[in-house]
C-alpha cells in the first residue's frame, strides 16, 4: 500500500548554519491522524513545509513522497511539484488568508490548482465550485461569514476558513502547521474538533504540529515527537506520558505541558467520574 | 535583601546613535546648506526687501484678472486634464508589469536590477524634457504630452508600486501557493489584493501631479494650457495671466476633490 506521506532521511541546514532537520524519516498511512510535537525550533514547521513542497532540503539529502509521488528529492522539487501540492492542503499558524478578499473567495482559491489556468487567474470560479466552497464554510460552522472580508474574522474563524479552503482543494492529506498556537483555548478546541471531523468523516490523512502534548493525547492516536531536528519518539500518544516527556526533553519538557490545558484534563477526569457513576 | 534589590543609581549606557546621532545629522544638514549657499545665490535674498517696489508693481498686475477669453482657455484646460488622464492610464498599464519585475520578492535579482535602472532612467528625466523629445518624434500637440507623462510616470509608478509589493506579508502568498496555484495566480490572489489600496492612492496622487505637470507641457508645444500661459507671460499680459493661473488653481483643486472622493470609495 502507498503511504500518504513518506519521508526518507531528510536533512535541512539553514543558511545561518542551523541544522533544522537531521536525517528525518517518517511514514504516515492513509487515514491516520498524527500529532507532531516538540519545543519551538525543534523542526516541526520545517518538516511540514518540506512535505508540502514549500521549501527544499539539503542537496543530496533525502526525499519526500506524497501518495507515492515524488515531491522533492536531494534538494530539488519534483518537476510536477505544483500538481502534487494539490494533494496536500496546508493550514498555517497565522492562517495565511488574504485579508482583503472575501472569505468565500479565500476558500475558492483552494480550487486554483484544478481550474484551467486562465479561468483560475481571472477568478471565474464555476457556480458549482462556489456552492462547494459555501458548503465547506457551513460545514466548519462559519457559513454566515462567506461574504465578509477575511480580515474581519476572529482567529478561530480564520483558521476554520483555512480548513474550508483545504476541504475545497480536495486534498487527501491535510498538513496543519501549529494551527492552534495563536488561538484561545475555546477556539483551539473547535479547530482541533474540526480537524478530527475532517479526518474521520472525509478520511483525510492529518499531520498536525502542536506545541502542547495535551492536545496530541486528546485528539491524535499517534504522536511523533521531535527534538533538535530529530524524531525522538514515534508511537501511541497515550504512551507519551509526562514522565516519558521528561526523559526525552529534560527540563525543556515543561514547555510542552500546557498549564492552561487544565480544562482538557478536568474534562477527562469528569468523564471518568461520569463512567464510574454510571 | 540588598542582593535581591540592588541600589540602582546609573542608567545602562546609551548607544552611540542615541548620544550623537542628532548632532551628526544636524552637522550634515548645515554643511549641505553652507555648500549650496553661494551657488544658489541665496545671498541675494535681501533684494526681496530692497526691491520690494518692483515686486509690488509686478504683483499689482495680477490683482485685476481679465477673464474675457475664459471660454478659449477653458477648453485648453480640459485638454490639459485629458492629457493627464491618458498619460496616467498608460503609466499604470506599463508600470504594473515593470513594478512586479522590479520587486525583489517576486522577480530574480538579475531581472530586478536592470529593470530598476531602466525605471530610474524613465523617472530621472523630467516630463518636460521627454515632451521636447516626443515633439520631435510625433510632432507638436497633446499626443507628445501624453507620451511624455506616460514615460516619466511609468518610472515613478514602477518604483512606488514595487515598494508596496516588497512590503507585503508573504504568508498569504504561501497559503495560495500551497493550494497548487501557479506563480501568476499567487500574484493575482495574494499580492494584488494586499497592495491594491496603496496602488490606488499612488495612482490618484500621480494623476493630480500629472494635471499640474501637464499645465507646463504646452511651453514646448506638447499641448494643453501651457502654450497660452507662456505666451501671455512673455507678452506682459499680466491680467490675463492672472486669470489663467486662477483657472489652473481651480482645476487642480477640483481634480484633488474628485480624487479624494474616489479614494474613499475605492480603498
Amino acid at each position: 500500500m502507498k503511504h500518504s506521506v513518506r519521508v526518507k532521511s531528510l536533512s535541512k541546514t539553514f543558511p545561518s548554519g542551523k541544522r533544522a532537520l537531521d536525517d528525518v524519516s517518517l511514514k504516515i498511512e492513509p487515514g491516520e491522524m498524527v500529532a507532531l510535537i516538540g519545543a519551538s525550533g525543534s523542526g516541526k514547521s520545517t518538516l511540514i513545509r518540506h512535505i508540502a513542497g514549500l521549501i527544499t532540503c539539503d542537496e543530496g539529502s533525502g526525499e519526500v513522497l506524497v501518495n507515492g509521488s515524488l515531491m522533492q528529492q536531494a534538494g530539488k522539487l519534483a518537476p510536477d511539484a505544483r500538481n502534487i501540492r494539490r494533494q496536500t492542503a496546508v493550514i498555517f499558524q497565522q492562517f495565511n488568508l488574504v485579508g482583503r478578499l472575501s472569505v468565500l473567495t479565500n476558500v475558492l482559491t483552494g480550487r486554483l490548482g484544478k481550474l484551467p489556468w486562465l479561468q483560475g487567474t481571472f477568478g471565474l470560479f464555476p457556480h458549482e465550485d462556489q456552492l462547494d466552497a459555501y458548503r465547506a464554510l457551513v460545514r466548519v460552522g462559519i457559513g454566515e461569514t462567506a461574504r465578509q472580508r477575511a480580515s474581519t474574522l476572529s482567529g478561530g474563524q480564520q483558521q476554520r476558513a483555512a480548513i474550508a479552503r483545504a476541504l475545497v482543494q480536495g486534498a487527501s492529506i491535510l498538513l496543519a502547521d501549529e494551527p492552534i498556537a495563536s488561538l484561545d483555548p475555546a477556539s483551539a478546541r473547535r479547530v482541533m474538533e474540526t480537524l478530527t471531523d475532517v479526518n474521520r468523516s472525509d478520511g483525510l490523512t492529518v499531520l498536525v504540529s502542536l506545541h502542547q502534548v495535551e492536545y496530541a493525547r486528546r485528539f491524535c492516536a499517534r504522536t511523533v515527537a521531535m527534538r533538535e531536528g530529530r524524531i525522538v519518539y514515534d508511537g501511541p500518544s497515550r504512551k507519551l506520558t509526562n514522565q516519558k516527556l521528561k526523559e526525552i526533553y529534560g527540563s525543556a519538557s515543561e514547555e510542552l505541558i500546557l498549564p492552561d490545558a487544565a480544562d482538557l484534563v478536568d474534562e477527562g477526569k469528569r468523564r471518568k467520574r461520569d463512567t464510574r457513576a454510571a | 535583601m540588598s542582593a535581591m534589590n540592588p541600589v540602582i543609581d546609573q542608567l545602562p549606557p546609551a548607544p552611540f546613535r542615541d548620544r550623537f546621532g542628532g548632532w551628526i545629522t544636524g552637522a550634515v544638514i548645515f554643511a549641505l546648506l553652507a555648500w549650496s549657499f553661494w551657488p544658489a545665490e541665496i545671498y541675494r535674498a535681501p533684494y526681496l526687501i530692497t526691491d520690494a517696489g518692483n515686486m509690488a508693481k509686478y504683483a499689482s498686475g495680477f490683482f485685476n484678472p481679465e477673464f474675457k477669453d475664459w471660454k478659449y482657455y477653458f477648453w485648453d484646460l480640459v485638454v490639459t486634464v485629458q492629457i493627464a488622464v491618458w498619460g496616467t492610464f498608460l503609466a499604470v498599464v506599463f508600470g504594473i508589469p515593470f513594478a512586479l519585475l522590479s520587486s525583489s520578492n517576486i522577480a530574480p535579482q538579475w531581472v530586478v536590477q536592470p529593470v530598476r535602472r531602466l525605471m530610474d532612467a524613465f523617472r530621472s528625466i523630467n516630463d518636460l524634457v521627454w515632451a521636447v523629445l516626443f515633439v520631435v518624434a510625433v510632432g507638436l500637440g497633446p499626443f507628445a504630452g501624453v507620451l511624455a507623462i506616460a514615460v516619466n510616470t511609468t518610472g515613478i509608478i514602477a518604483k512606488l508600486f514595487s515598494e508596496a509589493v516588497e512590503a507585503i506579508d508573504s504568508r498569504p502568498v504561501e497559503g495560495i501557493r500551497a493550494t497548487g496555484a501557479t506563480p501568476f495566480q499567487e500574484i493575482i490572489f495574494a499580492v494584488i489584493p494586499q497592495v491594491m489600496p496603496l496602488w490606488v492612492s499612488y495612482t490618484l496622487y500621480r494623476f493630480e501631479s500629472n494635471v499640474r505637470g501637464a499645465t507646463v507641457l504646452g511651453i514646448v508645444g506638447a499641448g494643453g494650457i501651457g502654450q497660452s500661459l507662456f505666451e501671455l507671460i512673455r507678452g506682459f499680459y499680466y491680467a490675463e495671466t492672472a486669470a489663467l493661473m486662477l483657472m489652473v488653481i481651480v482645476t487642480v483643486a477640483i481634480v484633488d476633490i474628485i480624487s479624494q472622493q474616489l479614494r474613499k470609495v475605492l480603498v
